[in-house]
């Protein structure tokens, strides 16, 4: 027995071949909308996972670092640091900012952190980590910058010496680690017109700078412009201790609060990027709902078109299973190489995007799913077409 | 060839395929470690010169910038009434003077009497013994001979008291003399006015600076080394200075004292290093970035740092073994600023460790060796 499907194709192949390609590219736009959609939650889990660490502990009453400010002095890692269960304890600043080389600048978040402890990027694709506890700086490949360049964050220049990949905030900005006392400077550090402002204001309040007492003015002064505070300590605990009972120890003894790993990853997933996830999972929801009646709209009129032909076929006595047989294998066909296109420029324009798209080996089985259920459910409407054509039709009659 | 590019394409979901990893050998490698630190630039000796007791400034004689000798005046504070109070103990001391002269007089007298008196009493002794006179003008004449003697003593203590007031109304002048001199504020070494602190006319309490000046050939750079990074630190050491003002130039230099407190609110150890020789234009307060040689450079098994990982288990590095990654701990010693690191024990030369990697590897996870993870192929 011929089939009758692979000879219509053959018949008219460009244009089957075309129309597949353009309901590929469609299914591309809804695989990489999940894409994008996936990768803004793996953004938040790649924070939590590069940092290293089980526990965040930051200020009180506060969700901090990612989802809201937190400030703590950076002398608190030292009494966690002796609460039993603890491995290794560090201070981390994170400031998100525009980091500039040159003339053109880079959205980033800086991460100040203690080279060799939590916080640190775990590996390096070039370079080397840090060795001068200033002025250095690893950058994530994201950022656009190379090994060597000097990079300007407020007033001082850093120099990359490594280059990591995979370093993002929540919001997927790439990261620039640089050594902790820079990176607090760079945060709590006014400019120089703004500390200037500042001692001029000092000067001129009577209660602060008094004849009588000398030293007064340059205390107050020199207290004005340090700053000892971080955003969170991160903490690494021992194998086989518990992190929730570290936690609340820290909650109820320090005064701080303290996450877990689930509790950030909640934070992060359920409360940062909730209405921007939501948003562009409306979108995908959408984008999925119009990509389905599109693909059956195509394959309802390619049947129509299709119709004296049809008429033809019912006319020399051809049994309505094989007319239906060949639409079916025709939008499934249809379905297969629209998948093969969309997955294939998906997989191909997803590394060009600016943040990270993260293509599943299950979203695309689900994809593929829904495409053939489509073209399936589809096909019927068309095959409901076809079978009620009048014979007559193809002899214009 | 696109359906086959396209098909290897599909299995670059992250997670799936094999992290291309760099790699290295251990070997033996010159070494030689350095330490960094910021600091800036700061006089050893500084002096601030001020008043002793509070005063008003009378006169300021130098600027900012200018050489000044040792002794040289430098301000005035205003004597207020130590002029007047020199004349009246002037006057006192005139007025004593002439004291001492009345007292001399009296004195004078006094001896003339006693003498006048001892001779009566003798005469009238010898004319009693003869029994021309009687006992009792004899015991008159002995008593206003003891009389005239306690005259004389008490004219001679007045003298003393004369003069005592003399030598109180001198030492007195002396101190004035003094507090004045007190009041006129001098350089105490050679060097160079930093700053000036009061001008004429306003009123400093005591120890308050009016000049501030510096020992212009004693600038040193104070740097701070994270305690952390501060191994092997030690006086003497060679070290290379950069200045913020002249980035390109390292001045060389060496570290001139430890100081035995460290900042434990920064965590920084603090070492003074001076230069060998000082630039012209040095300006105290500028930034300096300080590299220190902390011993002498030799040949060591090294690693690049991006090969040594940090985790709650140690120190440890990723070793291949058949090409498979194998957690492995080791003991690092020295490092160098420029990234390498001393291999003390856990390896043996020639063995092969990851150095750069796509992502956190995993014990015997599949992974894929390039000689290069980005930037233009070499």
């Amino acid at each position: 027995m011929i089939s009758l499907a692979g000879r219509d194709i053959v018949h008219s192949w460009s244009k089957f071949v075309l129309t597949g390609l353009g309901l590929g590219l469609l299914i591309g736009v809804t695989l990489t909308m999940a894409g994008v959609y996936r990768g803004m939650v793996d953004d938040a889990k790649a924070l939590l996972n590069n940092s290293g660490a089980d526990l965040w502990v930051v200020q009180q009453d506060t969700q901090g670092p990612y989802a809201e400010s937190s400030s703590i002095h950076d002398d608190v890692y030292r009494s966690i640091r002796a609460l039993p269960g603890v491995a290794r304890a560090a201070n981390v600043t994170y400031l998100t900012m525009q980091v500039r080389r040159g003339k053109v600048d880079a959205r980033a978040m800086v991460v100040g952190f203690e080279p060799g402890q939590p916080g640190e990027p775990g590996y390096l694709i070039a370079g080397r980590h840090i060795t001068r506890n200033h002025y250095e700086a690893v950058v994530d490949v994201k950022t656009g910058f190379q090994l060597g360049d000097l990079l300007r964050i407020r007033r001082h220049d850093y120099r990359v010496v490594g280059v990591t990949r995979r370093m993002v905030s929540s919001g997927g900005d790439p990261m620039v680690f640089i050594p902790l006392k820079d990176a607090q400077e760079a945060q709590f550090l006014k400019d120089n017109d703004a500390i200037l402002n500042e001692r001029a204001r000092t000067v001129a309040n009577p209660a602060l700078n008094r004849p009588g007492v000398p030293g007064l003015l340059d205390a107050i002064q020199s207290s004005q412009s340090t700053n000892r505070n971080v955003n969170a300590v991160l903490v690494q605990l021992t194998p086989f201790a518990d992190p929730e009972s570290v936690a609340s120890e820290i909650r109820r003894w320090k005064h701080l609060q303290a996450f877990t790993r689930p509790q950030m990853e909640d934070i992060l997933v359920t409360k940062l990027i909730a209405t921007s996830a939501r948003q562009i999972a409306m979108f995908l929801v959408i984008l999925a709902v119009v990509s389905a009646a599109i693909v059956a709209f195509i394959i309802y009129t390619m049947t129509l078109g299709k119709i004296r032909e049809i008429a033809v076929l019912k006319l020399i006595g051809t049994r309505n299973r094989t007319i239906a047989g060949m639409i079916l294998q025709e939008a499934l066909g249809l379905g297969f190489i629209g998948f093969l296109v969309g997955k294939t420029a998906a997989t191909l324009w997803a590394p060009l995007f600016p943040k990270f798209v993260l293509l599943e080996p299950g979203d695309a089985m689900r994809g593929f799913v829904a495409v053939m259920a489509i073209c399936a459910l589809a096909s019927t409407l068309a095959i409901h077409a076809a079978l009620r054509v009048d014979p007559a039709t193809a002899i214009g009659g | 060839m696109f359906c086959s590019s396209a098909l290897a394409g599909w299995s670059h979901a992250p997670g799936r395929w094999r992290p291309q990893v760099t790699t290295t050998r251990l070997a033996t490698d010159e070494l030689s470690p350095a330490l960094f630190g910021i600091g800036t630039v700061e006089a050893r000796r500084n002096y601030l010169i001020g008043p002793t007791a509070a005063g008003r400034v009378k006169e300021v004689h130098v600027d900012v910038g200018e050489s000044v000798k040792a002794g040289q005046l430098l301000a005035e504070i205003d004597p207020v009434d130590l002029d007047e109070r020199l004349r009246s103990i002037d006057a006192a001391f005139a007025r004593a003077t002439a004291a001492v002269a009345a007292t001399q007089a009296q004195r004078s007298d006094m001896v003339a009497k006693e003498k006048l008196a001892s001779l009566a009493a003798t005469r009238y002794q010898e004319l009693s013994a003869k029994q021309f006179v009687s006992p009792s003008t004899v015991d008159s004449k002995l008593q206003e001979l003891a009389s005239a003697q306690a005259g004389v003593a008490g004219s001679e203590a007045n003298l003393a008291g004369a003069k005592q007031e003399l030598v109180r109304l001198q030492a007195d002048k002396e101190g004035l003399r003094q507090q004045k001199s007190n009041l006129h504020l001098r350089a105490p070494q050679d060097g160079v006015v930093i700053s000036r602190d009061a001008e004429a006319g306003s009123t400093v309490v005591a120890g308050q600076a009016v000049v501030r000046m510096v020992e212009p050939d004693s600038l040193w750079v104070k740097t701070r080394l994270d305690q952390g990074r501060s191994r092997g630190l030690a006086v003497g050491q060679r070290a290379q200075i950069t200045l913020r003002s002249n980035a390109t130039v390292r001045l060389p230099g060496q570290v001139a004292r430890i100081e035995p407190i460290s900042d434990s609110v920064t965590e920084e150890r603090i070492a003074l290093v001076t230069f060998d020789q000082s630039p012209a234009g040095l300006s105290i307060g500028e930034m300096a970035e300080v590299s220190i040689q902390t011993s002498a450079g030799g040949p060591a098994l090294v690693l690049p740092n991006a090969a040594i990982k940090q985790s709650a288990q140690g120190t440890g590095v990723w070793k291949l073994d058949d090409g498979q990654p194998r957690w492995l701990a080791v003991k690092i010693g020295n490092t160098s600023l420029d990234g390498a690191v001393q291999i003390l024990s856990g390896l043996t030369a020639g063995d092969e460790v990851v150095v750069h990697s796509e992502r956190e590897l995993t014990e015997g996870r599949r992974i894929k060796v390039v000689t290069q993870l980005t930037g233009p192929r070499q």
